[in-house]
């Protein structure tokens, strides 16, 4: 099987961008209809929906490819190894990396751990510090207070300003401080904003620390091109990005990962093993221990192609006007309150508020009966709900299929709550 | 006429019973709900036979937690250290009256745990009813 060619870097955008109504045809989930409503799903920042090019490129897998990888000499094997190798490849070139520098993990969340098990054992010690946002999802927060419990490192809190934006002036202090590794998401789970990544690094970098960036929610939204935001390490899950669940990519500097010991031992990440002596595959397979998730990586390559033939300008576009126009509709229900900054170019369509009165469960609750998908709750984000005061928010998140119609619902249903709980 | 918000939910709820703390208890507990990450706690006060004389509880919640421990502390005096133990979960679902879905039944047992607990005066051995993934109707109607 000949692998399509795949230039580093190459994005397409097509001439005309589809049509919502075109792209919305293309996810069978979007036809559900729930207590008689079609379904208005509004949770994309918790996983989006999958589009028939990844269906279908895990069926085919499934049905007619499937085989382990690296291992068989037959024909069937050659060709799932292909398969997996061009998923990696086509990531790459998203992300204008060297295919050795992306390594195929569970999620977004296994590659921070990655980071934090591999290069934080050997790189962080006594007295280090670790600097991190009041933004960050859990999973780039518990992988760095354990190594820090373990190696009695500390842990630097940058604060966010009351408009949900990283206070810069606070980080600038903070990265004076020298820490060894400085842990920021891209875009905020919570509040959508986007954060001014290459200047942080750039910060980070001047004062000598690595950067290690949570690109979950970046991943189907922004341009991931590495060279230009130039974080040393980035975390990406399939799942959010149209793709399937159980595959992710962790990015990150040649130099870095070849002096990082693995982080899964067992088969395929070896090189030999002695009964006295093990050496190291070399990179990307050092650090894929295990028969990886095949036909998972191969349908996240499809959906990576699948959103960039859609066109990465056109999807953003959609989904700032989508998300202004559902600023501007929740800004007139009353009792509400909308966390994150305020439209603009780094506000993500991911919007989470507050019911006045009415707890996020509630809310997301009476929502369902409009078959209006919302998540509730603390985000995996808890560090950033004490600075917000809250116990937990409602959260919608937009993708490229969402509509105004969806967002009028969304009011809708949200009127609807007022008039359960007797607000008016 | 709301099913799950029913009046009854909503007076509990924006108006609960017993509602802060006993400075003098004799049995305390706080725990919080993994889904949501809220928090109750509740305190026991006992009289001369250990049974309880008053209870109070406090902490931030949705309207089926808040309103379920409201009324669950409205039931509580008279009852020893063992009988609170013992309180089946059917106690709080019988006393909600209405249908508890699968997600929202750690809402309705939170306080019904704390109290427990209280009573044990260690983490009671907890193993929700209606979990997702269990097909068997007993536990997912609940009631």
């Amino acid at each position: 099987m000949e692998a399509t060619a795949v230039t580093p870097g190459a994005t397409s955008t097509p001439a005309t961008p589809p049509r919502v109504e075109e792209v919305r045809s293309q996810f069978p989930i979007l036809a559900r209809e729930q207590n008689g409503h079609r379904l208005a799903y509004l949770d994309n920042g918790a996983t989006s929906q999958k589009p028939l090019a990844v269906i279908d490129a895990l069926d085919r897998y499934w049905r007619q490819q499937n085989a382990n990888v690296h291992r068989g000499v037959y024909r069937l094997s050659e060709e799932a190894t292909d398969l997996y190798e061009h998923a990696r490849r086509v990531l790459a070139a998203r992300l204008g990396a060297d295919r050795r520098e992306v390594v195929f993990v569970r999620n977004a969340t296994e590659a921070l751990n990655l980071v934090a098990y591999s290069w934080g054992r050997q790189n962080v010690g006594a007295g280090d510090r670790i600097l991190l946002t009041e933004m960050e999802h859990h999973s780039n927060i518990v992988p760095w207070y354990q190594l820090a419990v373990e190696k009695g490192a500390e842990i630097d809190w940058a604060p966010i300003d009351d408009d949900g934006r990283l206070d810069l002036e606070a980080f600038a202090r903070l990265v004076e401080r020298g820490p060894k590794i400085v842990g920021v998401a891209h875009v905020s789970n919570v509040l959508g904003t986007i954060n001014p990544i290459r200047r942080i690094v750039r910060m980070a970098h001047d004062a000598g620390a690595v950067v290690v960036v949570d690109g979950a929610q970046a991943g189907p939204k922004l341009p991931l091109d590495m060279a230009a935001i130039g974080a040393d390490f980035y975390a990406l899950t399939s799942h959010k990005m149209y793709g399937p669940t159980g595959i992710g990519a962790l990015y990150g500097r040649r130099e870095l990962l070849d002096a990082m010991p693995p982080f899964i031992g067992g088969g395929s990440m070896i090189r030999s093993v002695r009964r006295d002596e093990i050496t190291w595959a070399d990179l990307p397979a050092k650090f894929e221990g295990g028969t990886p998730p095949i036909g998972e990586a191969i349908g996240y390559a499809a959906a990576v192609e699948w959103l960039d033939a859609i066109g990465l300008d056109a999807a953003h576009a959609h989904e700032a006007e989508i998300t202004s126009y559902a600023l501007e509709r929740l800004a007139d229900i009353p009792d509400l309150r909308v966390f994150g900054p305020p439209a603009g170019e780094d506000r993500a369509g991911i919007l989470s508020f507050e019911l006045q009165g009415v707890h996020s469960h509630d809310v997301a609750e009476i929502l369902d009966r409009h078959a209006v998908c919302v998540r509730a709750g603390h985000h995996c984000a808890q560090v950033l709900m004490d600075r917000l005061g809250v116990a937990a928010t409602t959260r919608a998140s937009f993708a490229v299929y969402n509509t105004r119609e969806e967002v009028d619902r969304l009011v809708d249903a949200l009127n609807d709550v007022r008039r359960v709980f007797r607000l008016d | 006429m709301d099913d799950l918000y029913r009046e009854q939910i909503l007076e509990h709820y924006k108006r609960p019973h017993n509602f802060g703390r006993l400075e003098d208890s004799d049995l305390e507990y706080e725990d919080t709900n993994p889904f949501c990450g809220d928090e109750q706690h509740v305190f026991i006060k006992l009289d001369g036979e250990g049974r309880v004389e008053e209870v109070a509880f406090e902490g931030k919640g949705c309207a089926i937690s808040t309103a379920a421990t409201s009324m669950l502390t409205d039931e509580l005096a008279g009852m020893s250290r063992e009988e609170l133990v013992r309180l089946p979960k059917e106690f709080v679902l019988d006393l909600l009256g209405i249908h508890i879905s699968a997600t929202r039944m750690k809402c309705a047992l939170l306080g019904l745990k704390i109290v427990k607990s209280a009573s044990l005066g260690s983490a009671a051995d907890w193993e929700d009813e209606g979990q997702p993934g269990d097909r068997s109707e007993a536990t997912r109607t609940g009631i």
